[in-house]
């Protein structure tokens, strides 16, 4: 146990950073059937926007809410812009428009900071160190499963128990039939990239707490890793996205420290060079779900309607 | 009115002649200026452009040239490099500098190679290199030496027995320099276990678990700035007990950076200690402190990095080659090469049939933890 104990850690934490990011695909896909490339690339902008504002010297207490409020604003003004305009248009276009706008934030991000990495601002407290049984990590691996759950948790109950959140549900059921009765369409979508945004940019600060440098590739991994996620859990559900990540992020972390629990638990005598394949393994477990159950682990049977 | 247009259309086909008579020389700058290895690579071009103020012109075969720099940006990619180097040769450049990182050298190689362009590296230590091809030189020490100095560090002044080696999977430099670290190491009778991660991942948590779960007693990580700064600031997380060894790549103030108020151990091996050449120093800092942008490509502040030093030597290097080639043609630069010697900053610059440096020390140093600068600690040579 001791040997699995900080695999484990690094894992929950890193599955809980991926969650946080794919709940914004997931709930994007859920209301419009698009998948926002752009997404992960938000999440690289919001690690920018607070080193940029810490930078300029305002204090935590100000500087975070700031830059979450600014990531809300980003996704907002990225749904207006890039894909309203576009409602109409077969889906294929939003999605392009999706990976234009990716390219577009990558490249703004390029010419900003000129391709350097950018070091994260150090944040007291979550950046502490911490030991747990026989593992030093630090405070930002704990915070982040418990910050996570509680924040998925409000927007379940947000989904399920307030006006907008019953709006979204209809919208997601059926498009046009809710426009219909009378619902804001426009306003349902944007209060939903508003949401996603908001907990990649929490994610964001979590993530880069942990793992300080950002460039603007820096949002591609982790949001194609939370895409799979999302698949992987059922994309349009929000738990599914939730577990998904936390099982990615776990699994990941294992395959990392595998020959060594192998080593140490005497089945192997010597390194086996498994560590390669963390990567490949994530998406070879994607293709397996997907042939096995093609809607993901929550996903929602689809029924042809005639 | 006809013989007048002919003498008109004449005189003007003569302007790019004269153009061509005042005399520019291009010098091609190869070098990442983002990605990965951006800071790295901005920071080698600082050198050469300092160098660029202080020598601006070259008298060649008598005519005295000015020399302009082009650059081009390899984005610290073996996939990107390609495009840079086509874009140098098509400048018609006389001779190119770089890369920083052996990886981008290799596959911008061949595109100078087939134009007839020489390449001298400044910081590429892989032996591939320069390998079987007559084009590329390099005025630094090469990877088997600098893997055998390190492991001789770890193994007699740090008294380790177990090392653990991390390498990005792909990355010609760091596989190689772990390859080279980890025959040294097990040939005096150490044990070596080594990982690689993929490109892009930034959780390095688990690596340094494993350096732990096997009782690692140095932690040898020779990967890009980018990297090595976040396995510093994730090792300071975890409270580990192995100092982390590195080699030129670390060489950055952004790494001093990552370990200052920690209590990680870090030792590198380079090609220059502040300190060197007081003049240079001097020049280079009032230099850098001239410009807030150049202080930004430095870091943000005006600690000297070795890189520069050697992009300043380098770009002298290829004035020499220039003025030993008496003509700005690349092949005439490309015979006057091999025998080109000079003293510069770092030593004295020769090449041996290959087209390596000839050179024998490496300098070790490592992170005062408290003011987050490079501290010397020795300079070592193997015979």
């Amino acid at each position: 146990m001791s040997t699995v104990l900080p695999y484990l850690l690094s894992g929950i934490s890193v599955g809980g950073q991926y969650a946080l990011i794919a709940i914004g695909y997931t709930m994007v896909y859920g209301i419009l059937r698009l998948i926002n490339f752009a997404h992960g690339d938000v999440f690289m902008v919001a690690g920018i926007l607070m080193v940029y504002i810490s930078a300029s010297g305002l204090p935590l207490y100000v500087s975070i809410p700031l830059v979450l409020v600014l990531t809300a604003l980003i996704g907002f003004v990225i749904e207006r812009v890039a894909y309203k305009p576009l409602r109409t248009a077969p889906r294929m276009s939003i999605m392009i428009s999706a990976i234009g706008v990716s390219y577009t934030l990558q490249n703004l991000v390029l010419y900003i900071t000129g391709g350097l990495n950018q070091y994260y601002p150090s944040i007291p407290f979550i950046s502490e160190s911490v030991t747990i049984g026989t593992a030093t990590t630090k405070m930002v691996t704990i915070v982040t499963p418990i910050l996570t759950l509680i924040l998925v948790v409000a927007l379940v109950l947000l989904i399920n128990h307030t006006k907008i959140g019953m709006a979204m549900r209809a919208v997601s059921k059926d498009f046009e039939t809710s426009q219909l009765m009378g619902i804001k369409i426009n306003s349902v979508i944007s209060i939903t990239f508003v949401i996603g945004s908001f907990l990649a940019g929490v994610g964001s600060i979590l993530y880069f707490t942990n793992y300080t440098t950002v460039i603007q590739t820096s949002g591609s991994m982790p949001g194609l890793k939370a895409f799979i996620a999302a698949v992987f859990g059922g994309i349009g559900s929000i738990p599914g996205a939730v577990v998904g990540a936390f099982i990615i992020g776990i699994c990941e972390n294992l395959i990392k420290g595998l020959d060594v629990i192998l080593i140490k638990s005497g089945v192997t005598k010597q390194m086996l060079g498994l560590t390669t394949f963390s990567d490949a393994f994530t998406f070879a477990l994607l293709i397996i779900i997907l042939i096995v159950k093609p809607t993901g682990l929550f996903g929602e049977k689809t029924t042809d309607k005639v | 009115m006809k013989r007048f247009l002919a003498i008109l259309l004449a005189a003007l086909m003569m302007i790019p002649a004269f153009a061509m008579a005042e005399g520019v020389v291009k010098i091609g700058v190869f070098e990442p200026a983002s990605g990965d290895s951006g800071a790295g690579g901005k920071q080698e071009m600082l050198g050469m452009q300092y160098a660029n103020t202080v020598q601006p012109t070259v008298e060649i075969g008598g005519e005295t040239y000015k020399v302009e720099l082009v650059y081009a940006d390899n984005g610290s990619s073996t996939d990107k490099a390609p495009s840079a180097a086509q874009q140098l040769v098509s400048e018609g450049v006389s001779v190119v500098l770089g890369s920083y990182g052996s990886g981008v050298s290799i596959a911008g190689s061949q595109y100078f190679a087939d134009a007839g362009i020489p390449a001298i590296g400044v910081t590429c230590t892989n032996p591939q290199v320069t390998a079987s091809n007559s084009h590329y030189f390099r005025i630094c020490f090469l990877d088997p030496f600098q893997g055998t100095v390190l492991a001789n560090y770890a193994f007699k002044e740090l008294g380790a027995r177990t090392a653990y080696c991390l390498a990005e999977l792909g990355n010609d430099y760091d596989v190689g320099l772990c390859h080279y670290f980890q025959q040294a190491f097990e040939a005096m009778g150490g044990m070596v276990i080594s990982d690689t991660f993929p490109t892009g991942n930034s959780d390095f948590t688990s690596y340094l678990s494993n350096a732990t779960a096997i009782g690692a007693e140095v932690f040898f990580c020779p990967v890009s700035i980018a990297y090595s700064s976040q396995i510093i600031s994730q090792a300071a997380g975890q409270n580990v007990s192995y100092p982390i060894l590195g080699s030129d790549t670390l060489d950055n103030n952004k790494v001093a950076e990552a370990a200052k108020g920690t209590n990680v151990k870090v030792i590198i091996t380079t090609f220059y200690q502040e300190g060197g050449s007081p003049e240079f120093d001097e020049g280079f800092k009032a230099w850098l402190n001239s410009d807030s942008e150049y202080l930004t490509n430095n870091g943000g502040n005006d600690m000297i990095s070795a890189v520069s030093v050697m992009g300043y030597d380098a770009y002298f290097t290829a004035l020499e080659a220039l003025k030993a080639a008496g003509s700005p043609d690349s092949k005439a630069v490309l015979a006057a090469l091999p025998s080109v010697k000079l003293t510069g900053v770092t030593g004295e610059i020769a090449f041996d049939e290959t087209g390596d440096a000839i050179r024998d020390s490496a300098y070790i140093k490592s992170v005062n933890t408290e003011t987050g600068a490079w501290d010397f600690v020795a300079v070592q040579t193997v015979e």
